[in-house]
């Protein structure tokens, strides 16, 4: 433990010996943190290290077992989050808790209203959003409707909620899952703004760049306990991961060239019209070959979500597709998950809580999600054969070093990376032809996402096809051996990864043709803006 | 989230519930002037005291484990059937077209052709409804209880027109041939040289609703139609990724579920001592099946003991306003307590409790990411 006191100021947070267990578990172990003002403090760890159950007892959410908080010195007691706005804490949730069809600044004032009238709250709070916008350079305007803006505008709605209730202390979970990277970088360039107006921020996330970009501090948690606290100049990447982890870590994909093969998934002229008649995919064509990755890479919300689910049979779609040479029924009048398994596609969705499990079913229940029409998993022509599915599972979640490996347990009670690998477990298994992946490693630990990656990879290397959708660019250029850019519906451009970079990618991201010439920063952030609203 | 551990889930909500409920209870017989440790006394003695009061007891039960059933199964599906009550009505009309025109030899047969007939008319009583919802998103709560509105009326109007006995007054249908009347457990005991039931009701079908909770169990968790009534119900955008068909699945689960409300026609219309049909035959069990299958967490075990307690609830309830002058309505505000605090209110007791779980339980909560808001989940 080497918290640093710097030249005898009071801390404006002082966490002293905290504890928390649920049950038999020891969430938080006695941990001591101080957190100096003006500063902004990371707190990093997997999934599960225990960050949020911290976070969550500083905002109120939870009651520690034990321990002591301070806060500018003074011994604080926070027993409800209205304690804590209080205190002067204020908590950016990675899901904002906004109403999406109330404008910006009804959303602000909506809880810290004056009175019974709203026309004086509102009047107030139009003032000080005024005054709060210029003083921290965030720009909004107050009476956007919320659903109209985009993702980072709305995350700077929640932080202006925070100022307005007077915040002196900013909590930010995981702020940046939902941006993209520019975004991100406006979201620091405004962190760096509040600090130098001696705003204190506490930043929790498992991105390690993150962590190097921006704080001054950062702690490392893992398995409970907070293992080291350092000046984030006196460490690098490597070192902090293996601190989280505990082990080494390889941060990048080790993998041998690809061998492709013969085409394994023809896309031709693909349009995806959704339910509410927005034009999703425009005239989308690809092609991915027997042991190659096809990694497509663009913002949220650009039409790669229609794309796997058209190919995972469940969204309906005008155009060819050939599997193996012979068409899907793109009408949904033949096809859904079903069919599509029985033609030999494994899917490991976007979404692994709503779509790749069941939350409430336990781990081997989910390991016949899907495939609960298999052979294997009958028995007597009339009942599952739950004794057989029980073993599958077992069997399974020992080889994906899925932990706990009690397949009894509910899948919500897994961590995300071991969510995901029950997932990825399953869907591997089943030995697809083609295997369609989208965010493999969203929510996931580091020492998971090495694994999963390598999964992949094994599968690729045994002669399958593999569609990649993310919207993590460092995973497109690490496990991609192709790279098409998603844009508003359309391929903007295909790249190899050896020939490319995060700026050329950057740039299709945000629509920026091959033959565009270069353009201002304003103009592609506005694009950004435009790409994140397509959401 | 697993807040709290299953006893607590199981056990402790359904238990402070009826605390909950008995204390108002209690409350409202202080207002009227009565004794409530009497009434208990009482109530208890209508319900269990003797083996033809258990019989009554029984019979109730009986009914319940049907409409529980019958909800349950819709809930596992995500479904709201409310509907328990006309499918019920609709059942006995199906039971009475099988067995008052043909001439079964034997009541075995009788058991058989009624109860096959009253589930079918129970299923496709809900087959309109389900396929609106399946089809057209009407919403399944509002056109089953309208349904129940229309399955009363329909009742009425066969009860007084086609299905009258000439030179009858009552609103009901002639009494069934003595051929296809069911033994009553009376009856069954005989054989054994018991006499036990007395002249109560409790019949036959008592075995017919425990097999039917068998097979609800063996349904649900069992088979593969089961998997996927709960992969839909737990997540229809899961559901939709597996492949597994919405419509299918809103149209099966619900065609079940009248199944089993319908039969509780053959308890409560072939079952009694003179079997026919009546115009209130469903009784209002259709209603208290939510609340069984509430407070049975949508588990045939836990609903037989639901039933069970409403049952004797039901029977104890009739004693107390038979043998003292509390007015019978007192006796169904009591009974609707009950079904509020355990049925509707459920949600009242449970969060409070789950709270307590989260901030203090330090014991048998299942795993740590369950409370751990962790990144994105």
């Amino acid at each position: 433990m080497s918290a640093q006191t710097q030249g005898g100021q009071t801390p404006a947070i002082e966490l002293k010996g905290i504890s928390k267990a649920f049950g038999p578990v020891q969430a938080n172990k006695d941990i001591s943190i101080r957190v100096m003002p003006g500063t902004i403090h990371g707190i990093i760890g997997e999934n599960g290290a225990g960050k949020s159950t911290l976070m969550s007892i500083l905002y109120g959410f939870y009651k520690a077992d034990s321990g002591e908080i301070y806060i500018n010195g003074k011994l604080t007691e926070i027993p409800d989050s209205d304690a804590a706005i209080a205190a002067g804490i204020g908590m950016v949730f990675q899901h904002f808790k906004l109403v999406k069809n109330f404008t910006v600044l009804e959303n602000v004032v909506l809880g810290a209203e004056d009175g019974p009238m709203l026309r004086p709250s509102l009047r107030r709070g139009r003032q000080q959003l005024k005054e709060l916008s210029e003083e921290y350079g965030l720009n909004v305007d107050p009476d956007a409707v919320i659903e109209d803006i985009g993702v980072g505008m709305q995350q700077r709605v929640e932080i202006l909620k925070a100022l307005y209730r007077q915040a002196d202390i900013l909590i930010l979970d995981e702020p940046t899952g939902v941006l993209t990277p520019a975004e991100a970088d406006q979201l620091f360039r405004i962190l760096n703004r509040l600090k130098e107006e001696g705003k204190t921020i506490i930043l929790i996330t498992h991105k390690l760049r993150e962590i190097m970009d921006i704080t001054d501090t950062v702690s490392v948690m893992r398995r409970g306990e907070m293992t080291s606290t350092v000046k984030t100049t006196d460490t690098n990447p490597a070192d902090l991961a293996e601190r989280m982890v505990g082990r080494k870590v390889l941060l990048r994909v080790d993998k041998k060239p690809a061998t492709p093969g013969e085409v394994v998934l023809d896309v031709r002229n693909l349009d995806v019209v959704d339910e509410k008649d927005v034009h999703r995919v425009k005239g989308v064509s690809f092609q991915v070959r027997a042991g190659e990755i096809l990694g497509i890479a663009g913002v949220s919300g650009n039409g790669q979500s229609e794309l796997l689910e058209v190919l995972g049979g469940y969204e309906e779609a005008t155009g060819e597709i050939l599997l193996n040479g012979q068409p899907l029924d793109l009408s949904g009048a033949k096809s859904d998950g079903q069919s599509r398994r029985a033609r030999g596609i494994a899917h490991v969705p976007e979404d692994r809580q709503h779509e790749g499990l069941i939350m409430n079913f336990s781990a081997w229940e989910n390991t016949a999600f899907g495939y609960h029409h298999d052979e294997k998993y009958q028995k007597n022509g009339l009942l599952m054969d739950n004794s057989a599915i029980l073993k599958d599972a077992q069997e399974k979640m020992d080889r994906f070093d899925v932990r706990p490996p009690n397949p009894l347990l509910a899948a919500k009670n897994f961590s995300g990376g071991n969510q995901q690998k029950i997932v990825v477990a399953r869907e591997i298994e089943r030995d697809p032809d083609l295997l369609l992946v989208g965010q493999p490693t969203r929510g996931v630990d580091i020492g998971a996402i090495e694994f999963i990656h390598q999964q992949i990879v094994a599968l690729r290397d045994a002669g399958k096809a593999i569609l990649l959708v993310s919207v993590e660019l460092e995973e497109i250029m690490g496990l991609s051996d192709r790279i098409a850019v998603m844009f508003d519906g359309k391929i903007m451009g295909e790249r190899l990864p050896s020939e490319t970079d995060e700026k050329e990618l950057g740039l299709l991201m945000a629509g920026m043709t091959d033959t565009d010439a270069p353009h201002s920063i304003e103009e592609i952030e506005q694009n950004l803006a435009h790409a994140g609203e397509a959401e | 989230m697993d807040a709290m551990p299953k006893w607590a889930d199981v056990v402790l909500v359904p238990v402070v519930s009826l605390l909950l409920a008995a204390i108002i209870s209690i409350i409202v017989f202080v207002a009227v002037g009565q004794d409530p440790w009497e009434a208990l006394k009482l109530m208890s003695y209508g319900a269990v005291g003797t083996s033809d009061n258990l019989g009554y007891t029984l019979f109730y039960m009986t009914n319940f484990i049907f409409t529980g059933l019958a909800v349950a199964v819709a809930f596992h599906a995500a479904l709201f059937n409310i509907g328990g009550e006309g499918q019920v009505l609709l059942g006995g009309l199906g039971a009475t077209l099988a067995v008052l025109f043909v001439p079964w030899p034997h009541w075995t047969l009788a058991l058989l052709a009624g109860s096959v007939a009253a589930a079918l008319f129970g299923a496709l009583w809900v087959a309109i409804p389900a396929y609106l919802q399946a089809r057209r998103g009407s919403h399944i709560v509002i056109t089953t209880i309208m349904f129940n509105f229309m399955a009363s009326g329909l009742l009425i109007f066969m009860l007084a027109g086609p299905l009258k006995p000439v030179g009858e007054m009552q609103i009901a249908t002639a009494v069934f041939p003595e051929t296809v009347h069911l033994p009553s457990l009376h009856d069954i005991a005989q054989l054994f040289g018991l006499d036990t039931f007395g002249r109560s009701p409790v019949n036959i079908s008592i075995f017919l609703a425990l097999g039917a909770c068998v097979g609800v169990w063996a349904l649900i968790w069992h088979t593969r139609l089961g998997y996927q009534i709960r992969a839909f119900g737990q997540s229809e955008s899961a559901a939709r990724y597996a492949g597994i068909s919405a419509v299918n699945i809103t149209m099966i689960a619900l065609l079940i579920s009248g199944a089993l409300a319908g039969m509780m026609a053959v308890n409560n219309t072939m079952g009694i001592n003179n079997p026919q049909l009546v115009d209130n035959a469903a009784g209002g069990a259709g209603f208290i099946g939510i609340a069984v299958a509430l407070m049975g967490r949508n588990h045939p075990v836990g609903i037989v003991i639901a039933a069970l307690l409403f049952g004797a609830l039901f029977q104890g309830g009739a004693e107390l306003s038979a043998a003292t002058q509390i007015p019978v309505q007192i006796v169904v505000v009591i009974q609707a307590l009950v079904i509020m605090f355990t049925g509707a209110l459920d949600e009242m007791v449970r969060s409070p409790i789950q709270k307590m779980f989260l901030r203090y339980g330090n014991k048998g909560v299942g795993a740590p990411a369950a409370v751990l808001p962790e990144g994105e989940e």
